[in-house]
């Protein structure tokens, strides 16, 4: 397939999984995610690999938790109240440093809220979530393309680190079709599992899987070795895109489906005479406070414009980069409902005083 | 061009989804962006169905279409339902052999087109929709009549595949269609 091809973002999603060698995928349905599932069930059996439609969401995301441990590339995917259900597994799979990809495909809440999309599952994925002091690795795409690419990586980040990978879309990115052009192949360079429990054969001492230390001592030492992986990972692995932020005035930070509608505004807002740039994170967590930071000190920059799908909660993040040097204002919109070029563009005029 | 957006609506069953798909493959096929995104919120529950195109020579912002430069609509609802939000000078398609209405606007260009009924005549309901696109095309810049053609073949199962010459000929039809008021 050397062709860009219109797919469906949750298509390309399990597509991109199975290509990237996952051969095990656990899941419940739930809109606007169901097609992930959809699609593993017929391409799974072409591929030699395994789908279960679960009992529950908190069946699936454990089948995940013993297919990680036995060292298989495995995924489950989920929208909002779904992901909430398999939150406990996520801190288990955390304490017991096993690889694996979850894909939520975010819908507007709270509760069961409705199936429109949303981004106000931020907090959870990128805070926590689950119990204990953890992280997740937070990839959020912006286009079908790179759900492709970033569903390829989430594998790779998984077991480079042993941590829990997820991908943050939301409904328009998961309904929505769009051209992908696919690799011809997948170059798979798993990294050695010596940690998995796949049967001694009298070979070696037995493998343990657990997150339970009894000893105060025993369970610190495990915390501090999670949290040096975390700042490496913070380190090597953080990512985001930037468009014209060289002499930009207003910065707007957004991500996934909010970047694209900002991205546009771009050209707009320059015909106007307003120089505006935009800061995407790729990477929610780890968050890519340093551009902001950098840009913060810059004297062209004279405030940032937060836009999500939410009240403001990657806002926090924002303000926390951006420490009380310049002015961090917010658009969002809630319920599924997605902000118009136009109203960004007159948040944007209000902020340069040209109203 | 700029971002170019059609939204099409009717009731489910009647090949919405998939003609957006083929207009989306057609201008894919000709090189350039699109996006398509299907209603799937709760207006899917009472019947209707209705899809966003956007067709662009730049990556797209938001596949959800607010201003559609092209509404074609297969019943009355949807074209009461979307013709206010059409651009000012827009195109209006729709099937007069189920949409009895006008657009209480003077500012569109209207067709209203017997499609069902010369469908009908041709023997396959299904191409309704086939001759509304070919009024499309006719009208507008966003596919031709090769992409189209090439379009169906790549979306259509190949269990169906027999059936676009037949296609292409209601399509023809609805290209030579003139606007009779």
């Amino acid at each position: 397939m050397n062709q860009r091809i219109l797919m469906k973002g949750n298509e390309v999603i399990a597509e991109a999984a199975v290509r990237a060698g996952c051969r095990h995928y656990f899941g419940y349905p739930i809109t606007p995610q169901t097609e992930i599932m959809h699609y593993m069930a017929h391409r799974m059996i072409e591929a030699g690999g395994v789908m279960v439609q679960a009992e529950s969401e908190v069946a699936a995301i454990n089948m995940v938790y013993g297919a990680a441990a036995a060292g298989a590339r495995v995924m489950t995917s989920s929208s909002s109240p779904g992901i909430s259900l398999k939150q406990e597994g996520f801190s288990y799979i955390a304490g017991a440093e096993l690889p694996a990809v979850v894909v939520n495909i975010v819908r507007s809440g709270p509760g069961l809220g409705g199936i429109l999309p949303a981004q106000g599952d931020y907090f959870q994925a990128t805070k926590g979530g689950g119990h204990g002091d953890y992280r997740n690795i937070v990839l959020a795409p912006a286009s079908i393309q790179e759900l492709y690419e970033l569903t390829v990586d989430a594998f790779n980040l998984a077991e480079r680190y042993r941590m829990l990978t997820m991908i943050f879309g939301d409904g328009t990115l998961g309904q929505m079709m769009e051209p992908v052009l696919f690799r011809e192949e997948e170059p798979i360079n798993r990294p050695d599992r010596p940690w998995a429990v796949t049967g001694t054969q009298g070979r070696r001492e037995h493998n343990t899987v657990q997150s339970i230390y009894i000893e105060a001592d025993d369970l610190e030492q495990v915390n501090l070795r999670l949290q040096a992986k975390y700042h490496e990972v913070a380190a090597q692995e953080t990512r985001y895109e930037t468009v014209g932020c060289d002499d930009a005035e207003i910065i707007v930070v957004a991500f996934g489906t909010c970047s694209r509608i900002s991205r546009n505004v771009i050209r707009q807002a320059a015909d106007e005479g307003i120089k505006v740039g935009l800061v995407r994170p790729i990477t929610l967590w780890p968050f890519p406070e340093h551009i902001l930071d950098q840009l913060s000190q810059k004297g062209h920059v004279r405030a940032f414009l937060d836009i999500e799908l939410n009240s403001g909660q990657m806002l926090e993040d924002v303000r926390l980069a951006v420490n009380g040097r310049r002015p961090v204002h917010f658009l969002g919109r809630m319920g599924g409902n997605l902000p118009t070029q136009k109203e960004i563009l007159e948040k944007i005029r209000e902020i340069a005083g040209r109203s | 061009m700029t971002d170019y957006s059609i939204i099409l609506a009717g009731f489910g069953g009647q090949g919405i989804l998939s003609s957006g798909r083929i207009v989306a493959t057609a201008a894919l096929l000709e090189g350039r962006e699109v996006s398509w995104f299907p209603s799937y919120g709760p207006e899917m529950r009472g019947g209707t169905a209705n899809c966003s195109v956007v067709i662009s020579d730049e990556a797209i912002g938001s596949p959800v279409v607010n201003e559609p430069d092209v509404l074609i609509a297969l019943n009355g609802p949807s074209l009461e339902k979307f013709a206010g939000q059409v651009r000012p000078g827009g195109l209006v398609i729709v099937d007069r052999s189920l949409v009895h209405q006008q657009p209480q606007r003077d500012d569109l260009r209207f067709f209203a087109i017997p499609a069902s009924e010369m469908a009908s005549n041709l023997g396959n309901m299904a191409f309704a929709t086939v001759i509304l696109l070919g009024c499309l095309s006719r009208n507008s810049d966003c596919m031709g009549r090769e992409a189209f053609e090439k379009a169906l073949y790549e979306v259509l199962p190949e269990r169906h595949h027999h059936l676009i010459p037949a296609e292409m000929s209601a399509f023809d039809q609805g290209v030579a269609f003139q606007a009779a008021t």
